[in-house]
């Protein structure tokens, strides 16, 4: 794999099916994903194709079309995949794999259906994951599409965004207020909830809402979720909808509530002390746990975007001069069309590379949430026998969990101690919890930013037809839809915010410190998988995080601090580079470790591993190129440019060795003293792109000779 | 138990029409380019027929659809994820060759053998359900000799319908030339149907039933039986795909009857 050229192994001769999906994104023994998956699809590609096609996104209403769509989400099981099998589903345990699948699956096709799908998800996830036992059968039965009942499914929507100022953007602050408004002796208190919501998705179909409030009577402490019911007293305004230019298969609109509600709606439940209502959790507790997993999904549909733009592309390039009075065929001109050049090859090969890395690394997020959900409650029932509950009183306890889980991580444990640690719920919890914190903002941040910025190239390679609405596989409408993705549920300033306080954890760190040593492993069985490259690229970004944690500028000021977000934010975004290149990397690993014994996957299995290693060397040098740039960056834009006097001179490159630099400018030039380690590994890493360029050339051959179906496979 | 039956139905796996097919000829005779990688399909001829058996076995209670599928197992598992979601039944399946291009008699042997072997199968009341056709290479026969093998001599082609009488038996639409459908009547079971498209539309996916499916179809194809297929003196001279014809014009505002008109003259031709 990776080395070889492709005379050695031939040309990938199919794009990769699901045989080969399944074993990289690690369901190829999980049945029912697999039939969700197909299932899902046929929704995507029948119902959901039909309605883009016809205009139905031309309108910002909801239509009985796009009603009907979200009842065959009911029909194929993709409403009921959130719900456990008790509750009226047919998935057990942790979802977030399905979830992402689903998101994958629509978003093939058309991103405000996928988000459709998940909206009524968001609006159950504060029950599910906090809700009261009572709260959760309730709520996740009633939006299961019911089996034999004559009855349709609940559908919900989760208000949390407020008209300005706040639009949402600090969810810290709340202008929906809760109070007491009737507490008899003896009886549940009955609240006054008042609800101004904005953005609000899956509103015109919401049959409940969970909104997020805040106190405004001193007998309520602190802010909560509520849950809203539209035969609740009061007012269950939808509103109007937003005027959105994407995603128009969602319903998002700018709801109203006035509602008397009693107060075992809160989620979570609460307590009452001294004639107070404490709620179980507040609403950052809250909507922390919800949206680290459902921003995962998001992530992931930015990446089909990119996936599925691969073949409608090629069929353009190819078949771009066929029908020409000139163009005969058999010639050149007419069997390849635009792919006889090679730029139109390799930045399509760029696009691809994207693709498969955004996906890897969003799965691979899912993954992780689905071994941590346990570990979570396992976690939280092992802290409450201690009589531990959430808070400081918790992050205390874990700590100690932190202090083991780094002992079996750089320790040298005995045989004895290591099974004890390995063995302990709480070290392993802490360990996944570390990644998950990264991984899953760095999976929101990169898919959606990048891949937008990677489907604006997917577009222009279609040339005029890419943003007509004629163009095949909808690319102009999913160009536009990424730039929600990339906002929506937290956009791209809130995930750098969240990496700056996550990635700088000592137990991350220890972790990405093995993760080095892991792709230096693979770089030395497999050299031309991009490992090498990606392992020196993570190298330099853990010394220039260390250099700008000690570092202070030309003017004595800390370099890595909160509010300095031009040194925090930009190293948020070059690691996120990096987990999407390494989880890219560790995908076709697992496909090359286990596709021998798949026969749909062995045949052309070397051939396959080839082209996919190839977009990893290809992915894994444009991370290393956007590494290595933003770092040379902080690490050198923060000192003062010199004058050119003879003192300061002593640090600058003078004009001899500029010359041997081969670098045309007038002397002298800045240098930076103390940085030869930086210098060091700059060059290293510059080394470390042989053969990047010779793997796109093979990619691009491939992308010139892959077969692709006679048409695509749902209408445009 | 009045009315209810034991419906076998027969179906192989053929590669998704939407892709390219491009014939080859390898060591063991002609095949398709990739066929292995390719997304395979059930056969659509057969996917009408599993589709009719379920419908009727939903209304003749205490009925049961067995779908008998031969393939190399690991298409057939790919298949299943969708199949498997559709209509409620057990599979039966045969680790075999893929492709269109076997002896329609080996294939037969293997599958009559198969059937026979079913636990629990009452061949009196046994309905044999198959496609008319293939959208590979249809031989035509396969469905008609597993009914001799089996000696089911009632057979019926091109069906398009089949209606159960109170007496147990049933009237039968079969297609016949000129677009005309010939009517039947058996006696009774057992008999044997090759199915045109029937008349019901492509269920939708149900997780549910799938999962319930699931239990079944895991297990069957872990013990599927290994089948080698004799080729018994077989072999192709020239193997091509049909010939696109494509003849458009572009016509603007035409009446309906001047189109029609056209349409017909166009059969005619």
């Amino acid at each position: 794999m990776g080395s070889s050229s492709v005379s050695q192994v031939g040309a990938m001769l199919t794009l990769p099916g699901d045989a080969v999906r399944q074993i990289q994104w690690r369901f190829a023994d999980r049945f029912d994903l697999q039939m969700l998956v197909q299932s899902t699809r046929s929704v995507a590609r029948g119902q959901v194709a039909r309605m883009v096609a016809s205009g139905e996104r031309n309108t910002h209403e909801w239509t009985p079309a796009k009603d009907e769509m979200m009842r065959a989400f009911d029909r194929a099981g993709i409403t009921a995949a959130f719900m456990e099998p008790e509750e009226g589903g047919f998935i057990a345990g942790p979802k977030n794999l399905a979830m992402a699948l689903i998101a994958f699956e629509l978003a093939w096709v058309d991103g405000g259906a996928a988000t459709a799908s998940l909206a009524s998800c968001l609006a159950l996830a504060p029950i599910h994951e906090r809700g009261t036992a009572e709260q959760s059968a309730h709520y996740m039965s009633l939006a299961a599409p019911p089996q034999d009942e004559d009855r349709p499914p609940k559908r919900g929507a989760f208000a949390l965004t407020e008209p300005i100022p706040y639009v949402g953007v600090d969810t810290g602050l709340l202008s929906g207020r809760i109070r007491i408004s009737e507490w008899k002796e003896g009886e549940e208190p009955i609240l006054q909830v008042e609800k101004r919501g904005r953005f609000i998705t899956n509103i015109a179909g919401a049959s409940f809402v969970t909104a997020a409030v805040d106190s405004d009577d001193e007998r309520i402490k602190g802010s909560c979720i509520v849950i809203l019911e539209e035969t609740d007293e009061g007012t269950f305004d939808r509103g109007t909808p937003t005027k959105k230019l994407v995603h128009q298969l969602s319903s998002t609109g700018d709801p109203i509530f006035s509602l008397k509600v009693p107060a075992s709606r809160i989620v979570g439940g609460y307590t009452v002390k001294d004639g107070v209502i404490v709620p179980t959790y507040n609403h950052s507790e809250i909507i922390e746990a919800v949206f680290r997993r459902t921003r995962i999904g998001v992530g992931l549909m930015t990446s089909a975007k990119l996936l599925s733009a691969i073949e409608p592309v090629i069929r353009y390039q190819r078949g771009r001069f066929r029908g020409a009075e000139a163009i005969k065929e058999g010639s050149l001109r007419y069997e390849l069309g635009i792919q006889q050049r090679e730029d139109a090859l390799q930045r399509l090969v760029d696009v691809w590379a994207t693709g498969e890395a955004g996906t890897a690394l969003g799965f691979t997020t899912a993954r992780l949430y689905d071994e941590l959900d346990p570990l979570e409650k396992q976690k939280t029932a092992l802290l409450a026998e201690r009589g531990i509950q959430g808070g400081r009183s918790e992050m205390k306890a874990l700590r100690e969990s932190e202090t083991r889980a780094l002992e079996l991580l750089t320790g040298n444990p005995t045989e004895e101690r290591r099974a004890e640690l390995e063995a302990d719920p709480l070290v392993n919890y802490v360990m996944k919890d570390a990644v998950a914190n990264v991984i899953c903002p760095a999976t929101k941040l990169w898919n959606t930013g990048y891949g937008a910025t990677m489907m604006r190239e997917a577009v222009s390679l279609m040339g005029g037809y890419g943003i007509t609405e004629d163009c095949p596989g909808f690319l102009a409408n999913k160009w536009m839809d990424a730039q929600l993705e990339a906002t929506y549920e937290g956009p791209e300033a809130v995930q750098r915010r969240q990496l700056t306080i996550t990635m700088t954890n000592e137990l991350f760190l220890t972790q990405f410190r093995g993760w080095i040593k892991e792709m230096r492993r693979i770089a030395s069985e497999r050299p031309g998988t991009g490992a090498c490259t990606l392992a020196t690229a993570m190298t330099m970004w853990l010394w220039t995080l260390k250099y700008t944690q000690e570092s202070k500028d030309a003017d004595g000021n800390k370099l890595y601090q909160g509010p300095r977000q031009g040194v925090t934010f930009a190293l948020a975004d070059a690691l996120s580079w990096l987990m999407a290149a390494r989880c890219q990397i560790l995908d076709v690993q697992e496909l090359e470790a286990r596709g021998g014994d798949d026969p749909a996957v062995a045949e052309g299995l070397p051939a396959t591993l080839q082209f996919l290693s190839d977009l990893c060397h290809v992915q894994s040098a444009r991370a290393a190129g956007e590494v290595s740039r933003i770092c040379a960056e902080l690490v050198y834009g923060y000192n003062r440019h010199p004058a050119w006097d003879a003192e300061q001179h002593k640090t600058c490159f003078m004009s001899d060795e500029l010359f041997d630099c081969a670098i045309v400018a007038q002397p002298p030039c800045a240098g930076c003293a103390g940085s030869a380690d930086f210098l060091k590994l700059q060059n290293k890493l510059a080394t470390c792109l042989t053969g990047s360029r010779l793997a796109k050339d093979r990619a691009a051959i491939t992308v010139s000779k892959v077969m692709i179906p006679e048409a695509l496979d749902y209408p445009a | 138990m009045a009315n209810s039956f034991h419906i076998v139905v027969c179906a192989s796996i053929v590669p998704d029409p939407l892709q390219t097919l491009e014939p080859i000829t390898g060591p063991t005779g002609p095949g398709l380019k990739s066929e292995m990688n390719l997304p395979a399909v059930l056969d659509p001829w057969a996917a009408c027929a599993l589709y009719e058996a379920a419908s009727l076995a939903t209304k003749h209670p205490g009925s049961k659809v067995w779908l008998v599928s031969m393939g190399p197992k690991a298409k057939l598992q790919q298949v299943m994820m969708t199949v498997a979601q559709k209509v409620p039944f057990e599979l039966v399946a045969v680790d075999g060759p893929i492709g269109g291009f076997t002896d329609a008699h080996a294939t037969a042997a293997v599958l009559a053998e198969t059937i026979a072997a079913i636990p629990g199968l009452d061949r009196e009341h046994l309905l044999l359900f198959g496609g008319w056709e293939s959208a590979s290479r249809g031989a035509g026969v396969t469905m008609q000799i597993i009914g001799e093998r089996l000696e089911i001599t009632d057979q019926f082609q091109g069906v398009d319908q089949i209606t159960i009488n109170n007496d147990g038996s049933f009237t039968i639409l079969e297609r016949v030339e000129g677009g005309k459908h010939q009517v039947s009547t058996c006696a009774g079971t057992p008999a044997l149907l090759g199915w045109a498209t029937g008349e019901l539309p492509e269920p939708r996916n149900n997780p549910q039933v799938g999962m319930a499916n699931m239990r079944g179809v895991m297990p069957a194809l872990q013990k599927a039986k290994s089948a080698k297929l004799d080729a018994n003196g077989l072999s192709y001279v020239s193997v091509s795909l049909p010939k696109q014809r494509r003849e458009t014009r572009l016509v603007k505002d035409m009446p309906e009857d001047e189109i029609a008109r056209e349409i017909v003259q166009w059969i005619a031709e």
